[in-house]
């Protein structure tokens, strides 16, 4: 499954990288707190946050995950986006908040990696 | 949903002595940023789903009077967190899983959110 | 004519150490049981809770130490804050859902995700903040009390 299914499939708005949608998904990642995503991520993760600020996207490059879903209705910072159009990393935004966001990805088949 | 279904479900470890398994739960949300706990729940006895494991987790569940909390990744509270949700009469419990698997296993099973998502928001 | 919405029936003032994260959430907790022991509906309780949590989280986050007064009165509560520390450069800015200064320690802690402010308007009556850049800032808010529940 690629970034691009899980955007039609929700209707998620593409706030960045529109041109790096066909990357793949490998499972997902849910957190807000950014040394948890650099500590557990694996690379090609979806991840799903509320945090909106550039720091997530230095992240997501580091851990080369495959793109970011801003749960909650939250809109990436005007900085954000320009990092993220500049590294090539996929922000999608969603009005559904976490849990909701990440049980309807579960039942679409992206599961969550096995237990630390 | 009861405490003990979605300890088996999460493969969870409870830490609180003494917790009453039967207790409901009618609702979950994940959170790991405080303001979250306190603006998602619109009621009381909600399960809080988390990777912040200080006290200040308690104390925002108490003010929202939280059902239970499980926190995920492997994490467990420290002495004082421990000791406040005794305190406070909040359940405690640890799954190995990560936020994406717990809230995934719950959701497949039924369990749903209190606010499902925000009026004015993107699509 | 005496107005009774001034008659004060109880005060406490708490001090917020600021940066001090230990601690962070405390008083707000006092201030729950204080209400719970007096008596005051669940809702009243809840919103009043977590309107002082947010208040408190903000002193402890951004400020260098505050001072939090609760006073209970036959027709309302009133929370008022006062900190000394930075203070808030753009109010209106500050008061927006997201926006936040938070450094990383902050965000790391779980806080900062810039919904303080606003989850204080959305719980309370009344809401007045103020704030004198590089001094500190000023914050109160009101609850009314539901006539048919409170004593």
């Amino acid at each position: 499954m690629t970034v691009f299914d899980i955007v039609k499939s929700f209707g998620l708005k593409v706030r960045a990288g529109k041109d790096r949608l066909h990357e793949e998904v490998q499972e997902g990642y849910a957190s807000d707190l950014l040394s948890d995503v650099i500590a557990h991520s694996r690379k090609g993760n979806i991840w799903v946050t509320i945090q909106t600020h550039p720091n997530i996207v230095a992240v997501a490059t580091m851990k080369e995950l495959s793109g970011i879903i801003l749960a909650g209705g939250r809109e990436p910072e005007a900085d954000t986006i320009q990092k993220a159009e500049q590294e090539g990393i996929p922000i999608l935004a969603s009005p559904l908040f976490t849990f909701e966001l990440v049980g309807r990805l579960y039942q679409i088949g992206i599961s969550g990696m096995s237990p630390c | 949903m009861k405490l003990r279904e979605i300890r088996d479900i999460l493969d969870a470890e409870v830490i609180t002595e003494g917790t009453d398994l039967e207790k409901e739960i009618k609702y979950v949300f994940a959170a790991d940023l405080l303001s979250d706990v306190l603006a998602l729940s619109k009621g009381p006895g909600a399960l809080l789903i988390t990777g912040v494991t200080h006290p200040q987790v308690i104390y925002a569940g108490n003010t929202i009077d939280l059902g239970a909390i499980v926190f995920v990744r492997g994490k467990q509270p420290n002495e004082a967190t421990l000791q406040l949700a005794i305190q406070n009469q909040i359940p405690l419990l640890a799954t190995r899983y990560i936020m994406f698997e717990a809230c995934g296993r719950l959701y497949q099973l039924g369990m749903r959110a209190c606010i499902e998502k925000v009026k004015n928001g993107p699509g | 004519m005496v107005r009774v919405e001034n008659h004060i029936r109880f005060q406490e003032v708490f001090h917020i150490q600021g940066g001090n994260f230990t601690n962070a959430g405390s008083i707000s907790s006092q201030v729950k049981e204080i209400l719970k022991r007096a008596g005051f509906s669940d809702n009243v309780i809840r919103r009043t809770s977590i309107a002082t949590f947010e208040a408190e989280m903000n002193v402890v986050c951004y400020a260098d130490r505050g001072d939090l007064s609760l006073l209970i009165t036959p027709r309302f509560l009133k929370v008022v804050v006062d900190d000394e520390g930075s203070g808030i450069h753009d109010v209106n800015l500050a008061m927006r859902e997201g926006y936040s200064t938070a450094n990383e320690k902050i965000r790391e802690l779980g806080f900062g995700a810039g919904m303080g402010l606003s989850n204080i308007k959305k719980n309370t009556d009344e809401m007045l903040l103020t704030s004198k850049f590089r001094q500190g800032t000023h914050l109160e808010f009101v609850i009314y009390l539901d006539k048919q529940n409170e004593g």
